[in-house]
């Protein structure tokens, strides 16, 4: 699935509740036996409400993902940061058999030679190198890893 | 700043609460009971264990993952930065400290494709407010930077978030 950049259909429809909704659940997501109705509760809405709505944000793909976020490094797993030189003759072909390996979490198309860049992420560090070789070999094309080698900061929270 | 710690073991039973989440929580009224229904546990042990990952860093949180496009950030800017590697470390501190920057990592560079080892993602509403963010990380790094670019997102390929194999 390619979107477009330059705008998603689903983000101009927001309004002031899906908004405070999407700020509210970045994080902290409360591990107590209902946690929906007590953040519901913070925000003066109901529980089947928020569920809804939580439901037709991740439908409509405003949000990608509701849940636990791993760090998969952590887990015994391993996470790194690769990039391709694609012709852009060939590059809609390469996409598909980059996005076709479950390991490929992200991917983005960016404005350089290296012209997409995706996230491999593998139950095992050896697991990288292999993905990475299975990768090279499916596209015929180089394949270049940018492991993690010190982490500055992570808080990927935007305000909706 | 969390570093790897291989200290740290999960169980068979954690492995299988992570396959059961990855795709993300469900959404009925009492989502820890659902998991621990699937699970065969109790639901007291599901937030012991969610828990017990959190603290240690196995999840960096639970919530929810906007697609910035759609919430008004269009403009993704990876910048990248050659910087001298005995100032690398303090400088990445500082720059991850900016609070435009929503990642920052030092990576190896691969000479002679690409000489960048600091990587520093800033996302906003359009280009031009990008640019004069990367601009503020230059005057930051003053000196000690050699040379940087930055690599702006035209299209998102896939997102699906981490799966690791049940």
């Amino acid at each position: 699935m390619t979107e477009s950049a330059s705008g998603t259909a689903s983000g101009g429809t927001l309004d002031e509740i899906d908004r405070k909704l999407i700020n509210a659940l970045q994080g902290d997501f409360p591990l107590v036996p209902e946690p929906y109705r007590q953040v519901a509760a913070t925000l003066g809405l109901g529980e089947e409400e928020l569920l809804r709505r939580l439901d037709a944000l991740l439908e409509r793909r405003v949000l990608t993902r509701f849940g636990p976020m791993f760090q998969i490094e952590r887990a015994g797993g391993a996470f790194v940061l690769a990039a391709m030189r694609v012709p852009e003759a060939e590059f809609e072909r390469v996409a598909a058999q980059v996005n076709a390996f479950p390991e490929v979490a992200h991917n983005y198309r960016r404005e350089h030679a290296l012209n997409m860049w995706f996230v491999l992420a593998t139950a095992t560090p050896q697991g990288i190198a292999e993905t990475t070789a299975a990768i090279e070999a499916a596209t015929g094309l180089p394949v270049f890893a940018f492991p993690k080698e010190r982490e500055y900061f992570v808080e990927m929270k935007l305000r909706a | 700043m969390r570093e790897a710690n291989p200290d740290i073991e999960l169980d068979a039973t954690d492995r299988r609460l992570i396959v059961a989440t990855q795709g993300g929580l469900p959404r009925v009224s009492r989502p820890y009971d659902a998991l621990a229904g699937e699970l065969n546990i109790t639901a007291g042990e599901v937030l012991q264990r969610l828990q017990r990952m959190l603290d240690r860093g196995v999840i960096r949180r639970i919530g929810a993952v906007p697609n910035h496009y759609a919430i008004g950030y269009t403009a993704n800017g990876m910048s990248v930065w050659d910087v001298d590697d005995k100032h690398i470390d303090r400088l990445g501190i500082e720059v991850g400290a900016l609070e435009f920057v929503t990642h920052c990592y030092r990576r190896p560079r691969r000479l002679p494709d690409w000489p960048y080892n600091l990587f520093a993602m800033v996302h906003s509403q359009n280009r031009e407010e990008v640019a004069a963010r990367v601009a503020e990380i230059a005057v930051l790094l003053g000196d000690a930077c050699r040379a940087h670019d930055i690599l702006y997102s035209t299209a998102i390929l896939k997102k699906t978030g981490l799966r690791i194999a049940g």
